[in-house]
Order: structure tokens, then C-alpha cells, then sequence
């Protein structure tokens, strides 16, 4: 009832649409999958399942940065640093489930760190054997680092496209840096041949289906935090951040501080992204932490349209079902369409897709958010 | 990040001194060639493995005096056990290892050698005797060589490999020499030979010592190392401050020799950075396909060069020269070509142009790719280009050196077209205040395309530049546009001294931490330390003040 009364006057038809259409995937992609024979063509082959899994990771890392982006305007292009983090924290659990059943028979340490020949468990690896430690992690982590560099940035008052590049700068750092052997991640290899979760095994169809299932659960739940984050007076106070800054400063806000909290909430969030994304996949490596895969994610909310925070997630499955097609079909295109693709949207259709179809449907002039 | 990997350093040589020796053997050969070659026949060289030791003697003394251009190598086979006697005719041959395989040749045939069995030769050995005349015969040959490049790398070779037999020949070739350098490495061999003969008195070796010490090359350090000196005597403790010294010495040239590599990379950062600073300094645009400038001017110098080779060997020497008004063009098109049909419709939204420049640099990135494939491409370093020289115990790479001026001669030139040209001034213009230039008359639209072309031009310049020093591949650009956007936000967006000190700084920087962290976490180290300096100065070192700030 209390969340009735909280939804009412802030939930629009398309929100109902949206979480209804994730609660209907939770159930069907599943059902499709685990039910019907094999042959039949009704069913959803497992792998399936996990590719439609990975987009919905896809979806909630864009509806990530539509928060900042579209509601507060800092266009981070470290976002897939964030993604990354959590993945590595997820990561860490799985390796460490992995139990002695390694290459090496290590009872505790990973393949790796045993062909380093190292000893011990470094100490920041200490604690990730609990679940519930590592999903504390999953979201500390990225949450920590976003503090860090946004206390000091929105502070100075970096904005723009200066932030731009210090975000830029620190996922580009952070790859370097994971890419060392020292750094007891894994090195170029990063972390994979994970086992199970909970003791079930991650290549069982129902593990897939569960996983997926997860996924659009924390997506639903998500997207209805950011709407009321959004309609919230806070989310007012946001979207003046974005569009009149200095004015809002003079009016008596903080903006620094309204910033920073959804800032680092955002990362947090991407965080999950990644922790769901990489139990799906099978695998985390630094180059998830390149600056190309952070603009990439950009793109997906330019596409679907920034400042609806349902825009995020359509242009993230859309452009990956793309991607998929075409790395399957004609991989050397596949760069002329991703690099057409940004000039198309920035310059021919700045609302993206859900601005563009909204405006067709409704017909109306009214204002973004 | 560059200077790590350079690929044409010449590999390391593991048989330094035997390649040495064949050099020196060729180098007095080509000096000598013309002096009368009596002495130098079969029937000496055939004496060369008589029994007795006389005759051995008379022939090593005559073929030293013959001055015929093999006379030296076949001393030096002879001293190295490389002299053979062939079984089948009884000719006296050389050995020489080529590529891992002994060839045997016939020095009065001159001609490349063969490979033979073990026991199709038999080795000429030498008594000490012999060996001794043999030192001082070579010594003098080479020392006596006619070419300062000859004798100055004798001169080394007998630091290297003291003799006391040759403390003579050193000392009678010092009263003769002219040569600053060659009279310098003497004065150090003759202190070598000294210090490293028990048998001089102790005096004298504390003298040598000394010199050795002054000399404080890495050279001096290894003869003072291989000395023998009673622990604890004068001579000793001498030698072990001597050693001291020289360590302290060696310390200040490698700190000077990673200066050296800190400027040369700020000066290819600043290359990379310069047309940025024009984009993005003057113009405010994010142009996030400035490294894929970078890349097509690489490109045109190699496909300049392509067409050069096809027309005249001769002027891929100075195809580099030719390829950098091409580059400019061709760069510059393209960056006026994307100046009229997306970024001047997006000056409005910064964040906008930056995604848009993006797919620009993804497509310009992809299309390389598919026109010329994803692997390396070879572009030739000109002879004028190649190889390096030594200052004091600096090693300077001529490209580099070439690359660091180059940069500062385009930064003073950008600056005089700036500062000193109409074009310049309707871009400062138009920078400070926009509506006012245009109320003066000056076409600010058609002032961004140039400005946008120009910077554009420089980056394709800075590809022919980087060309010589980084792999010409699709990906060169994205190598240097995190580095360039570092160098602009450091030095100042919309300064051009800013830029300078700042490329420098974070060259010098990168260069003078890498020794102790390593490559990797140096670069991880100056993106932090970037990051946090924004925090205090968000518009960098030298920022804008007044109204064009903002």
C-alpha cells in the first residue's frame, strides 16, 4: 500500500509497460527455456538465454549512466570501469568457488596466483569465499571509487567535458593497472573457468534461467528506483544541476553534493550490472575496463534517448542485437556502423529512438522529463 | 610508452668483439688498399704454421709490414685460433663463423669462404712467444690506421682487453696522435694496460687507478674491477674508491640519459598534442578523432613513400621531407571535410561533438583497416635518420633528436601563424569574443573550418613524425589521444606555452619514475597524479583568464 501511494502521480504508462515487460521476460524466457523438448521450436537454447541475459546487464549499465547523463549532465566515459569493478568483485567469488577443483588442485588459491608462484591469499582477496561479502563488494567497490574521484571533482567544480576525460583517464588507468600481473587480478587473462554459484553449476539450464531471471529483476528494480529518484523533489534539484548549474548554486543548493550522491549511486549500479553480467559470460578481463567500451555504453543511451531513463536500456538491446548480428554476419562492417551510428543519432535524432517514437505517438510538445 | 618500444634500436650484439674485429679488419683493409702488398703472398703465409719459431716471427713481422688489407685479418685469425691450414692443398685459409656456420676462405683469393668438415682442417696454433709479436704487429696495424674511426676503436678494444705487450705500441701511437677523442681512449688504454699489470711498480698503477677513475666510463670500471690488487693494500682501497667514483659517475649520465628519453618523449607528446590544442585549446571542440589524424598522416608518409620508390630509389631519402606538405593536405582536407558536415553543426553541444568525433574515429579507424589491412606497415628511416652518436656517455638516436626539434620548429611556427599572420589574428579573434569578431566582418564560419584544418594538417605532420618511431598500424591514433588530452588539461586548454610545459613535464615525468616502477605503473602513476591536479587546478597549469574562459 505505502508503495502504492509512493508510486501514484510519479509512474507513467510507459514505466508500467517497461517493469511489466521485465517482469513478463523473468517468467517467460525461463519457462521457454526449461519446458519445451528440445526440438520443439518454442524452445530458448541455453545459450540464448545467457546472450539475452547479457544485454539486460547491458540494459541496467545504461540506465546507469541516463541517470547522470540524462538527468544531471556528466557524461562519464568511465562508466565501463564501475561495470568492470563489480564484475571483478563477482569474479573473486567465483574463482574462490572454484575449491581446489582448479588446473592445480590449489585448495585455496587460483590457478593463476599458483603459476605465479605465489604463496598466499593476498589480503584484499580475504573474504570473497562469503556471497554475501562479495555482493557488499560488488557494490563498495565501484561506489568507493566513484566517491573518491567525484568528492574531489565536483568539488573543484570539473565539469563537462573535463570530467569527460578524467573519467576517461581513470578507466584507461584502471586497465593498465589490471592488466599487471602483480596486481593479483589475473593479469591479460583476468578471471574465468568459474565453477557454480550456490553450488549449482553455472553451465545448468537452470542456473542460465535463473541468472536471467535476476538480471530482469534487478533491472525492474532499478529502473523503479531511478523513477523515484527522478520525480522525487531530489530528481528536480537534478535536472537544474544539469541545465542551469551556477543558477541553481545561487538559488542556495549544493549542487556538488546532489551530484555526488547520485554519481555514486549510479556507479553502484553499474556495479551490479557487472556482477550479473559476468557469471552469464563466463569471463572478466581488463579489457572491460578500455575507454572504447565506456563510449560504447554512451552510444546506447544516446540511441535509445537520454533523460527518459527507459531510453537506456531500449539503445543498450538494441545496439547489441546488432552487434550481435553483424560480428556474426559481416564483422568487418561492423565499426562503419557503430562509428555511423553516433554521428546518425548525434546529429539526426538527438532524442533518440523513445524521444523520436514518443513524440511521434504523442504528438505532444512537452518537455523532457 | 614510446620509448620503450622502439623497434629499430639495433639489436644488442652478443659477439660484440669478434664482429668488432672483422670491422676493424675492413675498415684498415679499406684504409690501406692502396699501399704496395709485398710481403703478403703465399710463401709467408705458409710460414705462419712452420715449427720453427723464428721463421713465424720474420713472416708475422712481414706480412705486418706488407699493408696489404687482409694483413690484419689474418693476424687476428691467427692470434684467435681462426687460422687453418686446408688438408687437401695445404692453403692457409680464415675461419669465420656467418649466421652460426664456420666458412673457411682463402685470404689471398678474397673470396667468401666455404664450409668444410672438421677434419678436412687443421688449426695453426701459436706459441706466446708468437702471441706477444702478434699483439704488437695488430696493435700497430690498427693503431697506425689512417681513419680516426679505426684507431679510436682499437684504442677501446685494447681498454677492453688490457695487454701488457702492447703498453709500447699504445705509448709510441699516443706521441703521434692528433685526435682529441682517439689521444683520450690512448691515454686510458696506456692507464688500462698499467694498472692492470702486476708487474709495474705500485706507484705507477696508483697513477693509473687514478686516470682510470677521471675517465669514469663503464669501460674504466670493468678493467679497475678485473685488475688484480691485494685486498686492503693502498692499491687496493685506491681501486675500490676509484670504482665508487666512477659508480656515482655512471648514476649521473643514466639520470642525464633518462632526461634524454623524458624530452624525447615530451617532444612526441607535444607533436601528438599540438593540433589538439589548436582543436580544442582555441576552438573549444572535443575532437576525439584528432589520433586518427595522427594515424592517415602516418599512412601518407607511407604511401608516399611507396610512390616515391616506385618512381626512383634515390628519393626515398627524402621522402619524409615530401610526405610532410602531403600529410598536412591530406589531414587538413579531411579535418575541413569534418569541420563542414558534423562538428559545425554541433558547436552548441560540446558533449555531443565529442560522441560524434568518436563514430568519426571508429569509421576513419576501420577504413585504414579495410584499405590496408591491420598489421603493421614498414615505413623506411632515411639514412640521414638512422643510427645515433654519443655525448660523453649520452646515447642520442638521430631520429629522436630529429623529432624533438621538429616539434619545437612546428610549435614556433603555429605560434608565429597565431600571433603574426591575418589568419592568426581573426583566430584570436574570433576565440575572445565571437559575436565581435563577426560585427567586425570577420567570417567566423569559415575561420573554424581553417582553424579545424589546421589542426587537423598538424596532426597529420605529427604522423610523418611518429611514423619513424611507433608502429604504423589502424591503431596508432588511440595510442596517443588519451596522452594528448593528459598534456592539454596539464599544460592549460587554449596555451601553447601551456602545452609545451606540460608535454615536457609528463615526459620528463614518465621517464625519470619508470626506472624504479616500471613502465606500466609510471603511466597508471601520471594519469592519477593528472587526475588529482585537475581537482586543484581544473583549468591547468597556465589557465585562461578573462572572458574567453569561459
Amino acid at each position: 500500500m505505502i508503495t502504492a501511494r509512493l508510486l501514484s502521480g510519479r509512474m507513467t504508462a510507459w514505466d508500467v509497460a517497461f517493469l511489466l515487460l521485465l517482469l513478463a521476460l523473468a517468467m517467460v524466457v525461463p519457462l521457454l527455456n526449461l519446458v519445451p523438448d528440445a526440438n520443439s521450436s518454442f524452445h530458448l537454447s541455453a545459450y540464448m538465454v545467457s546472450v539475452l541475459g547479457k544485454y539486460l546487464c547491458y540494459a541496467l549499465l545504461a540506465l546507469a549512466i541516463d541517470l547522470v547523463w540524462g538527468y544531471c549532465g556528466i557524461l562519464s566515459l568511465g562508466h565501463g570501469a564501475f561495470f568492470a569493478l563489480g564484475g571483478y568483485a563477482m569474479g573473486m567469488h567465483l574463482m574462490r568457488n572454484i575449491d581446489g577443483r582448479g588446473v592445480y588442485g590449489h585448495p585455496v588459491l587460483p590457478d593463476f596466483m599458483v603459476f605465479l608462484n605465489w604463496d598466499e591469499l593476498p589480503w584484499y582477496w580475504s573474504g570473497f569465499d562469503m556471497f554475501g561479502y562479495a555482493l557488499l563488494m560488488v557494490v563498495l567497490a565501484p561506489g568507493a571509487l566513484a566517491f573518491l574521484l567525484g568528492w574531489f571533482a565536483f568539488r573543484s567544480r570539473v565539469t563537462g567535458v573535463y570530467l569527460s576525460i578524467v573519467t576517461q583517464a581513470m578507466t584507461f588507468a584502471l586497465m593498465l593497472a589490471f592488466f599487471q600481473n602483480d596486481l593479483g587480478f589475473g593479469g591479460s587473462d583476468g578471471l574465468t573457468d568459474f565453477r557454480d554459484l550456490f553450488g549449482v553449476s553455472l553451465s545448468a539450464d537452470g542456473m542460465r534461467s535463473a541468472l536471467f531471471a535476476a538480471s530482469a529483476i534487478v533491472l525492474a528494480l532499478a529502473y523503479l528506483c531511478c523513477r523515484l529518484i527522478v520525480s522525487s523533489k531530489l530528481g528536480r534539484v537534478l535536472v537544474g544541476v544539469r541545465d542551469a548549474e551556477a543558477r541553481l548554486r545561487f538559488l542556495g543548493y549544493r549542487a556538488e553534493r546532489f551530484k555526488l550522491a547520485i554519481w555514486t549511486f549510479s556507479a553502484m549500479l553499474a556495479g551490479l550490472a557487472g556482477a550479473l553480467y559476468v557469471p552469464q559470460v563466463g569471463i572478466i578481463n581488463p579489457g572491460e575496463f578500455a575507454p572504447a567500451k565506456s563510449i560504447e555504453a554512451v552510444i546506447w543511451v544516446a540511441v535509445g534517448g537520454r533523460g527518459y531513463l527507459v531510453g537506456g536500456p531500449i539503445g543498450a538491446v538494441v545496439v547489441n542485437a546488432f552487434k550481435t548480428f553483424f560480428t556474426g554476419n559481416f564483422a568487418d562492417y561492423w565499426l562503419f556502423f557503430l562509428g555511423g551510428l553516433f554521428l546518425f543519432v548525434t546529429l539526426f535524432l538527438p532524442q533518440g529512438i523513445f524521444g523520436w517514437l514518443r513524440q511521434r505517438l504523442v504528438g505532444s510538445r512537452e518537455e523532457r522529463s | 610508452m614510446v620509448a620503450r618500444s622502439d623497434p629499430r634500436r639495433p639489436p644488442r650484439i652478443l659477439e660484440a668483439s669478434h664482429l668488432f674485429l672483422l670491422l676493424l679488419s675492413l675498415l684498415a683493409g679499406t684504409a690501406l688498399a692502396a699501399a704496395p702488398e709485398e710481403g703478403f703472398d703465399a710463401e709467408r703465409l705458409q710460414q705462419l704454421g712452420e715449427r720453427n719459431l723464428r721463421v713465424v716471427e720474420q713472416a708475422v713481422a712481414d706480412i705486418a709490414a706488407s699493408g696489404a688489407p687482409e694483413s690484419l685479418e689474418v693476424l687476428l685469425a691467427l692470434r684467435d685460433g681462426r687460422l687453418y691450414r686446408r688438408q687437401q692443398d695445404d692453403v692457409i685459409v680464415v675461419a669465420n663463423r656467418v649466421d652460426g656456420v664456420m666458412l673457411y676462405n682463402d685470404p689471398l683469393l678474397g673470396t667468401l669462404g666455404e664450409p668444410l668438415a672438421e677434419d678436412e682442417v687443421t688449426v695453426i696454433r701459436v706459441s706466446n712467444r708468437i702471441r706477444r709479436a702478434l699483439s704488437a704487429a695488430i696493435a700497430s696495424l690498427s693503431l697506425g690506421s689512417d681513419d680516426a674511426t679505426v684507431r679510436l676503436a682499437a684504442a677501446r678494444q685494447f681498454i677492453d682487453s688490457p695487454d701488457r705487450d702492447l703498453l709500447e705500441a699504445i705509448e709510441d701511437a699516443l706521441e703521434v696522435e692528433e685526435v682529441a677523442r682517439v689521444r683520450q681512449a690512448l691515454e686510458v688504454a696506456r692507464a688500462a694496460t698499467i694498472a692492470s699489470d702486476p708487474g709495474q711498480p705500485d706507484d705507477a698503477r696508483m697513477e693509473a687507478v687514478e686516470r682510470l677513475a677521471e675517465a669514469g666510463t663503464s669501460r674504466a670500471r670493468r678493467v679497475l674491477l678485473s685488475m688484480f690488487a691485494e685486498e686492503d693494500s693502498a692499491l687496493g682501497l685506491r681501486r675500490d674508491e676509484a670504482v665508487a667514483v666512477i659508480d656515482r659517475n655512471l648514476a649521473r649520465w643514466q639520470r642525464a640519459q633518462d632526461l634524454w628519453y623524458g624530452l624525447s618523449l615530451g617532444s612526441v607528446l607535444l607533436l601528438a598534442a599540438l593540433g589538439l590544442a589548436i582543436t580544442f585549446g582555441v576552438m573549444g571542440v572535443i575532437n576525439m578523432a584528432h589520433g586518427e589524424m595522427i594515424m592517415i598522416g602516418a599512412y601518407t608518409t607511407f604511401v608516399v613513400q611507396g610512390v616515391l620508390r616506385g618512381i626512383s630509389p634515390a628519393l626515398a631519402e627524402v621522402s619524409l621531407l615530401i610526405a610532410l606538405p602531403v600529410a598536412f593536405l591530406v589531414a587538413g582536407a579531411i579535418g575541413v571535410l569534418i569541420e563542414r558536415t558534423v562538428i559545425r553543426r554541433l558547436y552548441s553541444r560540446p558533449l555531443e561533438t565529442l560522441l560524434a568525433t568518436w563514430g568519426i574515429s571508429l569509421i576513419l579507424q576501420q577504413t585504414v583497416r579495410t584499405l590496408f589491412g591491420a598489421s603493421n606497415q614498414r615505413v623506411e628511416t632515411p639514412s640521414w635518420l638512422s643510427g645515433s652518436f654519443e655525448f660523453g656517455q649520452l646515447m642520442i638516436t638521430y631520429n629522436r633528436l630529429a623529432i624533438l626539434i621538429f616539434a619545437l620548429v612546428v610549435l614556433a611556427a603555429v605560434i608565429l601563424l597565431l600571433t603574426r599572420t591575418s589568419l592568426g589574428l581573426h583566430i584570436r579573434a574570433v576565440t575572445q569574443n565571437r559575436k565581435m569578431a563577426e560585427s567586425m566582418g570577420i567570417r567566423s564560419d569559415r575561420v573554424d573550418m581553417l582553424t579545424f584544418g589546421l589542426g587537423s594538417g598538424i596532426a597529420g605532420i605529427a604522423g610523418v613524425a611518429l611514423s619513424q618511431i611507433a608502429n604504423v598500424s589502424p591503431n596508432l591514433g588511440q595510442n596517443y589521444i588519451i596522452d594528448s588530452f593528459m598534456v592539454i588539461v596539464f599544460g592549460g586548454v587554449g596555451n601553447l606555452f601551456g602545452t609545451l610545459v606540460g608535454a615536457m613535464t609528463l615526459g620528463v615525468t614518465t621517464q625519470l619514475v619508470e626506472p624504479t616502477l616500471g613502465a606500466v605503473a609510471a603511466k597508471v602513476l601520471i594519469l592519477v597524479f593528472i587526475i588529482i591536479f585537475i581537482q586543484f587546478r581544473p583549468r591547468g597549469l597556465f589557465p585562461q583568464r578573462g572572458r574567453a574562459a569561459e
